[in-house]
């Protein structure tokens, strides 16, 4: 111990900036393979979305002749699968918002009522509902579509929008559990004096001060359902029910597909949840940090 | 407030949410009790429908013991269980360590490493499907990108990916790991950001810096939380359906599927759904104790995940 103490004085200013030089050069270096690492992918999609057809498997690594015309395409849905892309789009958008908001109201009321009422071992239900995560979603696909079948509800939307909120309310249930802890009781207690039933109490105490957490909720619901493929792909099946997920693999149908539409397809699909992740980061963050990690 | 405060805030908030007891042990009284039922019949109704019965009715066709038999004969099967096992057990293990280093350098002080970390999460911020199917055009053998730039960079021949067993399993775990890798570094990250700052200082006066701050305070520190992480991201792997059936999508010659890929072309492709129930439900012997060993960590430790 002693020994190092006294080797660390005898080194010269000279050496730790050149340590410390040393260190930072080490962490552009990091940088570097960081910025190749995460954008090599995304900037094959713009290459072969920009390259005519025959350019795509040239062997060249940038666009010969680039060009916007598969984005024109898709957006004019000038192309058979694309034929009715709008639309999908369109579909896309209400599975999403229909999840969101149906875990939202679903996942604050069962942990309102868990959270807030006194509910005896209320926590048993809490813990019930994340047990729906031990069977991972993909491997219920059976069930789940025969079960559709049996409900009657076969490539409807509704279909999709009830499984994905199925697997996106536990995780609800669980964030707002955690965060609600953080609302004092007492506030329900003299809402509870003055009279309020608790819908009032839910209502004009609860979900306000809930805010932050609605929000982080809502956001990952919103991305789990316009990102998720598997079910979208199982249960929406004709051109007029499909999603923009499900439209987009249809380009795999076929070994000569035109791979620059489909790109641009996928461009135009990845655009709006980034723009939603990058538009919540910060409450996303907290909600991360919400639920993942208080070490 | 800094997210120390607040995790401290929180822990204490929570205690007393925990010791706390109603003063009427009883339970809820009459209108209370009909709101509870009001409030708590949505999601009991989406459990019963979307969760119990789909769970029971897969049980229920995968439960005759002829199915396993057969299944565990074929060669196939047991070619797609090693594949998922490669998966989590490569996968998951390399991403998680890969994103504990990376949240070491991201927690660096510097403008440019904040700038950094908004491009490094683009990968988690870009959906699935987009993702793969760059990766999987990235990587085809005549022509893809990463052949290409392999010619022109280095000159050399690159193989063709898809054709080799090995390559392609190769390819499905790089392409998980490019797709998580952000999420995970951003979870140790808040992780890391929770220790209290305090705790290095006492530790730098007792001498622990460099390594030995690592050895004795970093990782203590974050070992729960890797924990819980490793398990909960085997329990979400184990199921992973996206990047096998974009990346590799099977090639060469289905030998690079895995459970949820499998049982998914058992039943839907052949018209096998019982068969292709028992391939998925042959994971619960595994499934089960790692959802157990994750409760119980949780549990013992306070680590909110």
């Amino acid at each position: 111990m002693s020994a190092t103490t006294t080797v660390r004085r005898i080194r010269s200013p000279l050496f730790y900036s050149l340590q410390r030089l040393g260190v930072e050069a080490l962490c552009l270096a990091l940088g570097f393979v960081l910025v190749v690492w995460s954008l090599t992918p995304i900037y094959n999609m713009w290459k072969i979305a920009l390259d005519s057809h025959a350019g795509i498997f040239g062997g060249s690594i940038w666009p010969e002749a680039p060009t916007l015309e598969s984005f024109r395409v898709v957006v004019t849905q000038d192309f058979w699968y694309l034929e009715r892309f709008w639309h999908q789009f369109g579909n896309s958008f209400i599975v999403g918002l229909s999840v969101t908001g149906l875990t939202l109201a679903i996942g604050s009321l069962a942990s309102f009522t868990v959270g807030r009422m006194r509910l005896r071992n209320g926590w048993m239900l809490t813990n019930a509902a994340l047990m729906t995560y031990v069977i991972p979603a993909s491997f219920l696909a059976i069930p789940i579509y025969r079960i559709m079948q049996i409900y009657g509800l076969g490539n409807h939307l509704s279909s999709l929008i009830l499984t994905l909120t199925t697997f996106a309310t536990p995780y609800a249930i669980f964030i707002f559990s955690q965060y609600g802890k953080s609302i004092p009781m007492e506030l329900d207690e003299s809402a509870r004096i003055d009279g309020a039933n608790p819908l009032q109490i839910y209502i004009r105490i609860y979900l306000p001060l809930m805010a932050p957490a609605l929000v982080a909720v809502g956001t990952y619901a919103l991305l789990l359902a316009w990102n998720e493929y598997l079910y979208n792909f199982l249960l929406l099946s004709t051109p007029q029910s499909m999603t923009v997920a499900v439209a987009l693999a249809q380009f795999l149908n076929s070994d000569e597909s035109p791979w620059n539409y489909m790109m641009a397809t996928a461009i135009i699909y990845a655009v709006p949840p980034i723009i939603l992740y990058y538009g919540f980061r910060r409450y996303m963050a907290a909600g991360l940090t919400m639920g993942g990690v208080k070490g | 407030m800094s997210s120390t405060q607040q995790a401290l805030g929180f822990r204490q908030s929570a205690a007393i949410g925990r010791s706390w007891r109603p003063p009427w042990h009883g339970g809820l009284r009459g209108s209370e009790l009909s709101w509870a039922i009001a409030f708590f019949v949505p999601y009991g109704a989406v459990f019963l429908a979307f969760v119990v019965y789909p769970v029971a009715y897969g049980l229920w066709l995968g439960s005759s013991p002829a199915l396993y038999a057969e299944l565990f004969e074929n060669p196939r099967y047991l070619t797609t269980v090693v594949n998922t096992l490669v998966l989590v057990g490569i996968g998951v293990n390399v991403k998680m360590f890969l994103a504990f280093l990376m949240s070491g350098f991201f927690i660096r002080r510097g403008r440019w490493i904040k700038a950094l970390l908004v491009l490094y999460m683009l990968p988690w911020a870009l959906p699935a499907l987009p993702a793969f199917l760059s990766l999987h055009w990235m990587l085809i053998g005549y022509g893809g990108f990463l052949n290409s730039a392999l010619e022109l960079l280095f000159g050399i021949d690159g193989p063709i990916w898809f054709n080799s067993y090995e390559l392609a399993l190769g390819a499905n775990v790089f392409a998980y790991i490019w797709k998580w890798l952000p999420f995970w570094t951003l979870i140790f990250l808040a992780g890391r950001m929770a220790i209290p700052q305090d705790i290095y200082e006492a530790a730098a006066v007792d001498g622990a810096t460099g390594i030995r701050r690592f050895a004795f305070v970093t990782f203590p520190m974050l070992a729960n939380l890797y924990l819980v992480s490793t398990l909960l991201s085997t329990l979400w792997t184990i199921g992973d359906f996206t990047t096998p059936y974009f990346v590799s999508s099977g090639a060469p010659a289905l030998q690079t599927e895995v459970l949820a890929t499998y049982g998914f072309r058992v039943a839907f492709d052949h018209g096998y759904p019982a068969a292709g129930v028992a391939a998925v439900m042959s994971a619960l012997p595994v499934l089960i104790p790692i959802a157990l060993l994750l409760i119980r960590r949780l549990q013992a430790t306070e680590v909110q995940l």
